[in-house]
């Protein structure tokens, strides 16, 4: 019995070990943003606010700001919508195609997006298609909706699909079936599913650096940053755009939490 | 007409549709249009272009010209595919480390008290929503020489490391540092797919820690653990950001390849042969596994 508790024991510190390395990077780019000097060099001599002055002044970082933004927020929105049927068409009707049409929405997923970015660059080049962020919206969807489907499609797998009948049967339109009763019940998943998207969308960066072409988000600033020329902007920028992810998923979970409890 | 064939459909089930439901049940196919139209026109589409670029002449900007075979031969010829080689090499030993590294906590999080699964599984998606970019950014001030280990250890103990960057095993540690949860969740999908009690029954019957291993959790959790090597697998294969920032360009991936033939070399069909490459073992590589799983029992039983 003791080599049992030993074993979960080493477990456990195994499990917080990972955890740990898992956030060294957020931590040391959170060390490197206070740094005065302009290379950094550890341990910091004088710590200093002044790069996160710079970064709220720049007009650059407020312009990529809003484009990471505006992405996100159009991904979201347009891949849910499409998610939620595109789940039900998954998990809850049977149709001929089904099996298929559940191996083709994975390959996306599997798939190098760098390969797949220039692949879009490429097309959207040939169809004189101006490479801009409403074509990054495109680009990151094709990766973005198929997993949005998956997380709404375990949530449709989870419910009774006998409300539904009998909600029909009740004379109900098909319509009034969808908003009253498939909808709702989807949505701890749909709202999953939304927040996913949000997140992704505002870490991705292959599909932006191929599809943005002159608009410019927040990983791609920081991209350009790191081959041009360092400066402990870099770090604070993605120190803030690390708090940014993290607080958006915290009030996600919460109301994510409060919305499974009152269903 | 529609709605009767909804009330035949069956409750969310999975397999086992009865013949009822299939003959007239148009409600699925109308609801998967929408995705089928973007994954044609967003993925299927750019693919064969690449495909039909790859055989073109060499710097052609139309994929109208009389095919040829010529940017094959330039691969070989020009030694790109040694690119390839280092991409392939990488992609397996990190999926192979990830396995390892993965395997135990998924365990953890599947045999973890449900409130501490949940927080665990939240800690361990997070960075993921944090750009890669950022994430090697911060390894590589935490590895190079004056980062925060070299610096911290000289302050400490007088003697530091160096710069840890700038060679392969750093780029392979990189990859397998990015793609754990990739590897991570298809585990503990598959990993709740073993039972407990069986578990359990199988080392009260005398079975070692291993055979138990061997002959009942491997088994049962196989889909899962399969998706998590395959997901890893491809996705490294395309990777660069590992090589450019922590490898610093010590070796030079075959994704790197295919982007300077689009950008500097402005070779459209070079770039295009060498992605064919990847996506014929990347599609290989999905293909294969997917014909041995069966998503309805994988996804609709993981929420049970």
């Amino acid at each position: 019995m003791t080599d049992g508790i030993l074993r979960r024991r080493l477990l456990g510190l195994y499990v917080a070990l990972i955890v740990a390395i898992l956030y060294v990077p957020m931590l040391t780019v959170g060390l490197a943003s206070i740094s005065r000097s302009r290379f950094f060099m550890f341990p910091i001599r004088r710590t200093d606010l002044k790069w996160y002055e710079d970064t709220f002044a720049s007009l650059q970082v407020r312009d990529a700001l809003w484009t990471s933004l505006s992405i996100a927020a159009c991904v979201a929105l347009i891949s849910v919508t499409m998610a939620v049927f595109g789940a039900l068409a998954f998990a809850r009707y049977d149709w001929k195609g089904r099996k298929l049409y559940q191996q083709v929405l994975l390959i996306p997923v599997f798939f190098p997006q760098a390969v797949l970015g220039l692949a879009l660059q490429l097309w959207f080049n040939s169809l004189g298609v101006q490479m801009s962020w409403p074509a990054t919206v495109f680009a990151q969807m094709v990766w973005i909706a198929p997993i949005v489907t998956l997380i709404i499609s375990i949530q449709a797998y989870g419910y009774d699909g006998s409300v539904e009948e009998a909600a029909s049967d009740l004379g109900a339109s098909r319509w009034q079936v969808f908003r009253d009763i498939t909808f709702p019940l989807l949505g701890p998943g749909v709202f999953s599913g939304f927040l996913f998207a949000v997140l992704l969308s505002w870490g991705n960066f292959p599909l932006a650096y191929f599809a943005s072409g002159a608009d410019v988000t927040i990983p791609e600033w920081l991209y350009g940053k790191m081959i041009g020329g360092y400066t402990p902007m870099v770090p604070a920028v993605g120190f803030l755009s690390v708090l940014a992810g993290g607080l958006a998923l915290v009030i996600g979970l919460t109301v994510r939490a409060r919305l499974s409890r009152a269903a | 007409m529609t709605d009767l064939a909804e009330k035949a459909a069956p409750a969310a089930e999975g397999s086992g549709a009865p013949a009822l439901g299939l003959a007239k049940a148009p409600a699925g196919f109308w609801c998967a249009l929408p995705m089928l139209l973007l994954l044609g026109l967003g993925f299927l589409a750019p693919l064969l272009l690449v495909v039909l670029y790859s055989f073109m002449p060499r710097g052609s900007f139309s994929p109208f010209g009389s095919p040829t075979l010529e940017n094959y031969v330039d691969i070989v010829e020009q030694n790109f595919h040694i690119s390839f080689a280092w991409s392939l090499w990488l992609a397996l030993v990190s999926t192979a480390i990830l396995l390892l590294v993965a395997y135990p906590l998924a365990l953890a999080i599947t045999r973890a008290a449900p409130r501490r699964a949940v927080l665990l599984t939240v800690l361990v998606v997070a960075p993921l929503f944090v750009a890669e970019n950022i994430r090697l950014q911060g390894w590589v001030l935490f590895l190079d020489k004056a980062g925060v280990l070299d610096g911290g250890l000289e302050a400490l103990f007088g003697v530091g490391t160096g710069s840890l960057t700038n060679n392969v095993p750093v780029i392979v540690f990189g990859l397998v540092y990015i793609y754990l949860p990739f590897m991570l969740f298809p585990m503990i999908l598959g990993l709740s797919n073993v039972p407990p009690d069986v578990r359990e029954a199988a080392l009260d019957m005398g079975a070692s820690r291993w055979r138990m291993f061997r002959d009942i959790e491997l088994p049962l959790a196989a889909p899962g653990v399969m998706i998590g090597g395959l997901l890893c697998f491809v996705i490294s294969l395309g990777a660069f950001s590992e090589a450019k920032f922590l490898g610093k360009g010590v070796i030079v991936t075959v994704a790197q390849d295919i982007e300077s033939a689009f950008t500097f070399g402005q070779n459209w069909p070079r770039g295009s042969a060498l992605s064919v490459l990847v996506i014929l073992l990347a599609g290989a590589a999905v293909f294969l596994a997917m014909r041995r799983l069966d998503l309805d029992a994988m996804l609709g039983r993981s929420k049970a």
